[in-house]
């Protein structure tokens, strides 16, 4: 039964892709939806019977060469990550039935789409190298396709793609050598013969192999400063991909952290998880500043992404160091906080970017001066965008509060026993976390506030209409589950529960328990997200009710009576006399003036008569990535110096070429001999 | 029946704290213009001055911009509703308030940041440059005082081992030296300059200034008239009383009633009111003799916050 849901994953997504890219274009994405679904129950149901019996399920292939035998296993740890990238990937895929027509039905992307989902499902399922290298790529490639699907219509998706080809092929480098050296020095390919050999090796070889591991997959997940790839490719993919991107493939750069740290190096001595926590505390901060001061909408959900990738890594690496340091209850907590958010985030990302992709499909535009009131025209996508960003937000009832609230509990609790590395870090950390709270806020009262409230700022903005049903329900189904799983995290803890033990079988078993309230394990913390939601609504009934009784005029509660807004003094006020993001940003960006240094300039042209009087104003600003500029640039321009050297060494001529063939032979031979 | 009567008590219980903070809000209000008025040689309106304002209020006609949507209408009602939900199950007027298990200060805290959060939205719906301006700048300074604010719960939390509310205040019971502690003391500064901030009140916001380029609060809530003005003057007065309320109970819990029964509950209820009127008394002088601040000299005292509790948090370990 259970090889029979790991091979119906692998086959019915091979088959959906081939459908895809061969059937009409009136069938064509109908039937690839339909075999991608198949896809996604067989690997739910391998899901379930892991995450329900607590033991893996494993698969492989006779080998024939070396590198030939296929190798899957699903662990809990890979299973929650399964289960996270196909609850997405239903919601896009159901999305992708009304986006189609909008450019995501060519047979090109019909093909890529249901490969990507399937690659994807299936890397956490991976148990050899070789197969876990090929799976990886076969995700990268296929996402990669997935950028370039607007590239005819958009310089930008062009760019886009060449940045994440580089840097998904820069951290894939990492990644492949890493896991070379440790399959060369355990003495076999699979993850079972270097998990049993890996404890032989010496410390500085564990610790390369874990640095250029964190290296590639941190470039996976968008930590800072390897995300630049991140708000292009994320920004420029179309509706469904992005999503699928930003909400279940940046999952797997942290499966790749956890596998090679916990799992197939049986985890490390501090310094490792104080890099990981680093990188989480760079990426928090870095993230959530330039998703307050963009004002681009798909850009400012990228680097959200960033933002949450790096409390996920702060996690992980506290959890990290407390078990190094030997606080068992507080590391398991910090692991379960880690997956929790992982999964949170996959769900209000994955609701947030259908939601954007909505608005792109609605308006032509991603660009928040140029949106606004879209509630008013679209409810359905305003709501689920509302619930996303109050959700990421880390608002109560909300499930983005439920992680937030066990991270800071792990790090609370680990400070009385802690030693000075690990109190340090939690410091940083916490203060990280706080100021990432703050403006995440912040940035997402502007994505809410100025995309989908107030007046239209365009024409195309006042035009807009609801999306097709299709989009509706599979952006609404992730909005919903956020909405349960802040009331009642019970639905889904134990099974992170179960990952995070297999990742590192210390510890309680249960870290938290209860289903109303949760408790944690060995210390005193409760929440009661539920009996918290319910004193809301209570709350609410007894405000409307008071406000009701308190009104004493003829009709109880008077509807609101529209009416012009103020604007002291004027009689009419237009739609760009509002704020907009630039201007929302506007005083945060000038506090984080040093960080960000924003390139202004402000011209002045007086009026012929008089300099007094101002004819015209030019105001431009632009925030473009600060480590964008200041590292890569220069590396870029640096690399291009060297190609326009070697390119002498080119004339087109066969003699020359074949004198350089003959030299490499001779140099290899000296070397040899 | 035993069940029964102890839910009947928790009721009870809940719905006095509630009164308290619904009642007690305008009439700190009243207070502190008073005290204003006298330092400033007027005489000023009646203490309860406030309360007739919204019972006006609620009377009035019911109006809301032109081009907006449902969210306008929910702001107001955000503000309130969060208020009223964390001031009855909150460690007010007694250390063991119903449903204190669930009372944690973090979440609190974030609920409080909900009812913020859904009326600088509100102030967007309304489609002005005033709304906008007045949201971009309270949503700033919220950004940058929730640091000190987590930061400080944290600071807090760590010697006494829970974020748990009542356990805080009731561990300054049992051990003083709790509250005399360094990081405590810092904590609650920093807790001070967040709530000077989030309640809008000197140096950071004039709450009663008629300068529409100046207001940060005032200018959020410009386009809101009548019942739905009365909501958000009662909402942010409570909010200050439920605010007020937990820092003294932190300070000086004593008097807090610790104990089932109706007499600790009565003197618990008296030193409440007693405590947070002494306190906001005393920011009303202290309103007297300052100035509001510029715009973007606030981050300088929000970091100042901030290095405060974070400096609370470091002692707090230092000295476990």
């Amino acid at each position: 039964m259970n090889h029979v849901s790991i091979w119906m994953t692998a086959l019915a997504g091979l088959m959906a892709a081939i459908v895809g890219g061969t059937l009409p274009v009136r069938s064509r994405v109908g039937a690839a939806v339909l075999l991608t679904w198949v896809s996604c129950s067989a690997a739910l149901v391998a899901v379930v019977s892991v995450l329900h019996s607590g033991h893996a399920i494993a698969m492989s292939t006779t080998k024939i060469l070396p590198f030939t035998g296929i190798s899957l296993e699903l662990t809990p740890l890979g299973a929650v990550f399964v289960l996270a990238i196909v609850v997405v990937a239903l919601a896009s895929t159901l999305y992708w039935l009304g986006y189609a027509s909008h450019g995501l039905s060519t047979r090109c992307a019909s093909s890529a789409l249901p490969l990507f989902v399937t690659s994807m499902i299936l890397v956490p399922f991976a148990a050899s190298v070789a197969t876990f290298l090929v799976l990886w790529e076969l995700m990268a490639l296929a996402s990669l396709v997935l950028v370039l699907t607007d590239q005819s219509r958009r310089e930008a998706a062009r760019s886009a793609a060449q940045w994440y080809a580089v840097m998904t092929h820069a951290g894939a480098a990492a990644i492949l050598l890493a896991l070379i050296l440790l399959s060369a020095h355990a003495g076999g390919q699979t993850f079972a013969q270097i998990e049993a050999h890996s404890h032989h090796l010496s410390g500085a070889l564990r610790g390369t192999i874990f640095v250029l591991a964190l290296l590639g997959f941190a470039s996976k997940a968008g930590a800072v400063p390897l995300h630049v790839w991140l708000p292009k490719a994320h920004a420029e993919a179309p509706g469904p991909a992005s999503a699928l991107m930003s909400g279940a493939m940046v999952n797997l750069g942290i499966y790749g952290i956890i596998l090679v740290g916990n799992v197939l190096l049986g985890g490390g001595p501090v310094w490792w998880w104080l890099l990981v926590s680093a990188l989480g505390v760079l990426s928090a901060l870095y993230g959530a500043l330039y998703a307050a001061t963009t004002s681009d909408l798909k850009r400012l959900l990228a680097y959200s992404t960033a933002d949450n990738m790096g409390l996920v890594l702060i996690a992980l690496g506290t959890a990290g160091m407390f078990a190094a340091s030997g606080s068992h209850v507080t590391a398991a907590i910090a692991m379960v906080a880690a997956l929790l958010l992982m999964f949170n985030h996959s769900l209000f990302k994955g609701a947030l970017f259908l939601a954007a992709g909505a608005v792109q499909i609605a308006t032509g535009t991603r660009d928040l001066d140029r949106l606004g009131g879209l509630l008013r025209r679209m409810p359905v996508t305003g709501v689920v965008f509302l619930i996303g960003a109050l959700s990421v937000a880390a608002l109560p009832p909300l499930n983005g509060f439920v992680g937030e609230w066990l991270l800071l509990q792990s790090l609370l609790h680990a400070l009385p026993s802690a030693n000075t590395a690990v109190v340090i870090t939690v410091a940083v950390a916490v203060a990280a976390l706080a100021l990432t709270g703050g403006l995440t806020v912040a940035a997402f009262v502007k994505a809410m506030g100025i995309g989908f409230l107030g007046r239209p700022r365009s024409e195309e903005a006042s035009k807009a209409h609801e999306v097709p049903a299709t989009m509706q329900l599979g952006a609404g189904l992730l909005a919903i589950s956020c909405l349960a799983l802040g009331l009642v995290p019970m639905l889904i803890l134990p099974a992170l529960m179960r990952g995070a033990r297999s990742a590192r079988p210390v510890g309680p078993v249960a870290a938290v328990h209860g289903w109303i309230s949760l408790h944690l394990f060995g210390f005193h913390g409760v929440l009661a997200p539920s009996l918290l939601a319910g004193g809301l609504v209570v709350a609410l009934a007894a405000t409307v009710l008071a406000r009701r009784v308190s009104h004493r005029r003829s009709s109880p509660w008077p509807a609101l009576t529209p009416a012009e807004p103020w604007g002291s003094g004027r009689r009419t006020q237009t739609a760009r006399m509002q704020y907009t993001a630039t201007s929302f940003a506007e005083p945060l960006q000038r506090v984080f003036d040093d960080v960000i240094r924003p390139a202004r300039d402000l011209d002045v042209s007086p009026a012929a008569e008089s300099h007094y009087y101002v004819e015209r104003i030019a105001y431009q600003t632009s925030s473009d990535d600060v480590i964008e500029r200041v590292i890569y640039q220069p590396l870029i321009a640096a690399v291009r110096r060297w190609g326009g050297l070697a390119r002498k060494l080119q004339n087109g001529s066969v003699h020359r070429y074949l004198a350089f063939g003959l030299l490499a032979l001779v140099i290899v031979l000296v070397v040899l001999a | 029946m035993n069940g029964f009567a102890h839910l009947l008590t928790s009721a009870l219980v809940a719905l006095v704290q509630l009164a308290l903070v619904a009642v007690g809000g305008p009439l700190l209000l009243g207070v502190m213009r008073k005290v204003r008025s006298r330092l400033e040689g007027r005489v000023g309106a009646p203490i309860y001055q406030p309360l007739l304002d919204l019972r006006k209020l609620f009377t009035k006609q019911r109006m809301r911009p032109r081009e907006s949507s449902w969210l306008f209408g929910a702001g107001p009602l955000a503000l309130v509703t969060t208020v009223v939900c964390v001031s009855a199950i909150s460690p007010l007027a007694t250390a063991r308030p119903p449903l204190g298990q669930s009372a944690d200060f973090f979440a609190i805290i974030f609920a409080l940041l909900l009812g913020s959060v859904v009326l600088a939205l509100s102030a967007l719906d309304t489609g002005t440059a005033f709304g906008g301006m007045g949201s971009s700048r309270s949503m700033t300074i919220g950004a940058l005082a929730e640091p000190a604010l987590l930061v400080a719960i944290l600071a807090m939390a760590i010697p006494a081992r829970t974020s748990n509310l009542p356990a805080l205040v009731r561990s300054g019971l049992i051990h003083p030296s709790l509250i005399a502690s360094p990081s405590r003391i810092l904590a609650l500064a920093s807790f001070l300059v967040v709530i000077l901030a989030e309640s809008g009140r000197l140096p950071v916001d004039n709450p009663s200034t008629h300068l529409e380029l100046t207001m940060i609060h005032e200018a959020m809530v410009l386009e809101y008239s009548g019942p739905d003005l009365g909501l958000i003057v009662l909402g942010e007065s409570m909010r200050l009383v439920f605010l007020l309320g937990l820092l003294v109970n932190l300070l000086v819990p004593w008097g807090v009633a610790d104990r089932p029964g109706a007499l600790s509950f009565v003197i618990g209820v008296a030193a409440l009111a007693a405590k947070v009127l002494v306190t906001g008394v005393a920011i009303a002088i202290f309103e007297v003799f300052t100035a509001k601040m510029r715009l973007f000299r606030l981050p300088e005292l929000l970091a100042g916050g901030f290095v405060l509790a974070l400096l609370g948090a470091v002692t707090a370990v230092v000295a476990r």
